[in-house]
């Protein structure tokens, strides 16, 4: 479903991805591992379509199309979801109307009926008690004033309301505590399923010992450097990004 | 520039929607200002001679004055000898019911969306309709007359109740209160008068429509709001002017007098032609707004949507003299493409235990200027004075302004004073957040300038708030896409 070529991406002149391939089939959960500033974020940006990513060259082909051809709501309308490493704060919208707002939305771009104000409800309550969510957070301001915690449950429940093909993950665990994580991830798993892809974006292993990937790679200084199956991620843990390193990278341990 | 730079500025390049002019026959006085045509407009309504008098007093004061200096608005001269300073739909004979009326007159009404017949009976809304300084039609005003309410145009107050506009036309806005008030007070054409007798809560909010017709002409409304003891009252005035060329002068007085316990709650939408794109025409919105909290406990609240003209510069005030009293401010102010708005609020405590509110939203788009200019004053026999102003200003785009000037004297040591001051720019993550989510750049914009002005929404009454937020959208639209 999601294929990267060769992708090379700036930011402001500096190139921060300098050559990515990557292939993504239905059913599978990738997982991308890496020390800090060596362009994870920028990869999860780049699917989701943001400005001032420049891509200088390569292609990322989904579902059969183009997707740098995609604006950002378009690419979001076929199905591609980033969980946001720091998920943005909307003074005076309430969540439960840009829920509301964005399913309809999606729904509409499926050729679905907008649902109407009980099925709504209906539909948020059921998946803010599966993410044992307090009700009262549909009435708050959008990840205004929310805790680490609760913004990060509110994009998987937003993920799970949306229920994407593909879904990018950024640094999802970073800031909860394992109580927090074990929510989190059970979401996550309970959508994985044999039409939809995963990309989970983290610095530690931690979380991949609750979403269990079926493929872990490195990516250091821009560039995927080492694939492998699960265990990569525990060698890394153990051994650090270090023995895995290109000769002369500049990326900090 | 950066893609969401350029989408807002798309966004933000949409043109007026309620540009039109209708076919009404005009009966109109020569251009010009003298002591003639203040005469004439007193004559053609038909005024006692204490009127006239005062309205002649005004011009002379008005002669005396200096137009005020522009603090931060960019205004080409006016000149006050090229404005026609009188206009009415042609009299016919009284109507009995709206069947009878002008028919270009009711499609005109109908475009702008006022429900004058059956819609407003469910609405629970009576509706003054001024068109072009005479009112035409004023409903409701039987159900009004049972609680003893009064709410008819100025002109018919004159006639029917000149003992109150005797005493209260100019008690809170004194003719040499400023260049604008006083020409106002020499040439007012018409507007609304308001009465609350003693212990009634208004049933229903009472609402003007404003609306400038005929070409070059100036209007000068007038608009007087008085509330006895423990009275209550909902006011609401909305107004959309058709396209014109050329700069149109507006110049309004509203004065507002509240005693013991009463309370007014006055809100204004407001979307005069602001000019095209390129800055040419636009109305030029200078108005007098004050209430005077008179008595114990008496509470005036003003809320502003503010989206339209060229250049507005207004100041709705509250004067709190009552003991305990207490003024309210809330407004949200558009500026887009080449508007200038100079727009805030007085404060001025006199009584002791006084308190006061003020929240303001300025959005500016385009090459647009908003300033935000208050002044809170406490006296010195307000023990106790209590002032929370809080002032955000939101940017789209990098070449418009933002500016604030908050203004505080003091006099009283025990007066408790906060000011909170923000100005952002509508974010590119935010943007790109609800992007991610599937919504349009449109709907985006929308969204995050609705949760910006949510404070200020939710002081206007529900209906109100609907049309205030259509408006923002459509003031802030574009060709997206």
């Amino acid at each position: 479903m999601l294929k990267i070529k060769d992708l090379r991406v700036s930011v402001e002149d500096t190139e921060i991805l300098k050559g990515v391939n990557l292939e993504i089939k239905p059913g599978e959960v990738h997982a991308i591992m890496g020390p800090n500033g060596s362009g994870k974020s920028t990869l999860g940006f780049v699917l989701a379509g943001k400005d001032d990513y420049e891509v200088t060259s390569g292609s990322i082909e989904y579902m059969g199309q183009d997707l740098l051809e995609l604006d950002p709501d378009e690419r979001a309308r076929e199905g591609i979801f980033l969980g946001f490493q720091y998920p943005v704060e909307i003074p005076g919208v309430s969540n439960s109307n840009f829920l509301k707002m964005i399913i309809n939305s999606i729904r509409k771009a499926r050729g679905q009926e907008e649902l109407d104000a009980l099925q709504m409800l209906k539909l948020l309550k059921e998946k803010i008690a599966a993410l044992s969510m307090d009700v009262s957070m549909l009435k708050r301001s959008l990840n205004d004033g929310f805790s680490g915690g609760e913004k990060k449950r509110n994009e998987i429940l937003q993920m799970a309301v949306l229920e994407p093909k593909l879904a990018v993950l950024d640094e999802t665990d970073s800031g909860l505590d394992i109580d927090a994580l074990k929510v989190v991830s059970d979401g996550v798993n309970s959508m994985r399923s044999s039409d939809r892809g995963f990309l989970v974006i983290t610095h530690y292993q931690r979380l991949l010992n609750y979403i269990v990937p079926d493929y872990v790679h490195v990516l250091i200084d821009g560039k995927i450097v080492k694939s492998g199956d699960k265990s990569l991620a525990l060698e890394l843990e153990e051994r650090g990004y270090d023995w895995i390193k290109p000769e002369g990278s500049t990326v900090p341990a | 520039m950066s893609d969401s730079m350029q989408t807002l500025e798309q966004h933000t390049k949409s043109e007026y929607k309620y540009g039109w002019t209708s076919d009404i026959e005009m009966d109109m006085i020569p251009k010009g200002l003298n002591e003639e045509v203040v005469k004439m407009i007193s004559a053609k309504k038909n005024e006692p001679e204490w009127l006239l008098n005062w309205r002649l007093e005004a011009f002379e004061i008005w002669k005396q004055m200096k137009e005020p200096d522009w603090a931060k608005l960019n205004i080409n001269p006016i000149d006050y000898q090229d404005i026609i300073y009188y206009a009415a739909p042609k009299k016919q004979k009284k109507l009995n019911s709206l069947d009878e009326a002008d028919p270009e007159l009711i499609k005109t009404f109908e475009r702008l969306g006022i429900p004058l017949q059956e819609q407003k009976v469910m609405a629970g809304v009576a509706v003054d309709a001024v068109i072009d300084s005479v009112s035409v039609t004023t409903t409701f005003k039987k159900k009004l007359g049972e609680l003893g309410i009064i709410f008819c145009s100025f002109s018919e107050a004159v006639q029917e109740h000149p003992e109150l506009v005797r005493e209260y036309i100019g008690s809170v806005v004194p003719r040499n209160d400023n260049y604008f008030a006083a020409l106002n007070s020499a040439v007012f054409s018409d507007g609304s008068f308001c009465y609350i007798p003693k212990g009634v809560r208004c049933p229903m909010e009472l609402s003007t429509y404003f609306r400038i017709n005929a070409a070059n002409t100036g209007q000068f409304e007038r608009t007087l709001i008085v509330a006895e003891d423990d009275s209550y009252v909902s006011y609401l005035e909305g107004c959309t002017a058709p396209m014109r060329d050329e700069n149109q002068l507006h110049a309004a007085v509203v004065e507002i007098y509240a005693k013991d316990r009463a309370f007014v709650k006055y809100s204004t939408v407001q979307n005069w032609y602001p000019g095209d794109k390129d800055g040419k025409g636009g109305v030029y919105n200078f108005v007098t707004k004050r209430g005077l909290c008179a008595g114990y406990q008496s509470r005036i609240s003003w809320t502003q949507v503010e989206t339209g003209s060229a250049i507005t510069w207004k100041y709705p005030s509250c004067v709190l003299k009552g003991d305990h009293s207490k003024g309210e401010f809330y407004s949200i102010a558009v500026t887009n493409n080449h508007q200038q708005a100079d727009t805030g609020t007085k404060m001025i405590h006199l009584g002791k235990n006084t308190k006061s509110t003020i929240i303001s939203k300025g959005i500016s788009a385009g090459f647009s200027h908003n300033t935000y200019r208050g002044l809170v004053k406490i006296g010195k026999k307000a023990t106790n004075a209590h002032n929370f102003s809080e002032c955000d200003s939101l940017l789209m785009g990098d070449r418009c302004g933002a500016h604030t000037f908050p203004y505080i004297e003091i006099e009283n040591q025990t007066a408790k004073v906060e000011h909170e001051a923000t100005t952002s720019k509508i974010g590119a993550d935010q943007l790109f957040y609800c992007t991610q989510r599937g919504l349009s750049d449109e709907d985006a914009i929308n969204l995050i300038v609705n949760g910006y002005c949510k404070e200020v929404f939710n002081e206007l009454p529900m209906e109100f708030a609907v049309e205030a937020q259509k408006l923002l959208e459509i003031s802030l639209e574009g060709s997206v896409g």
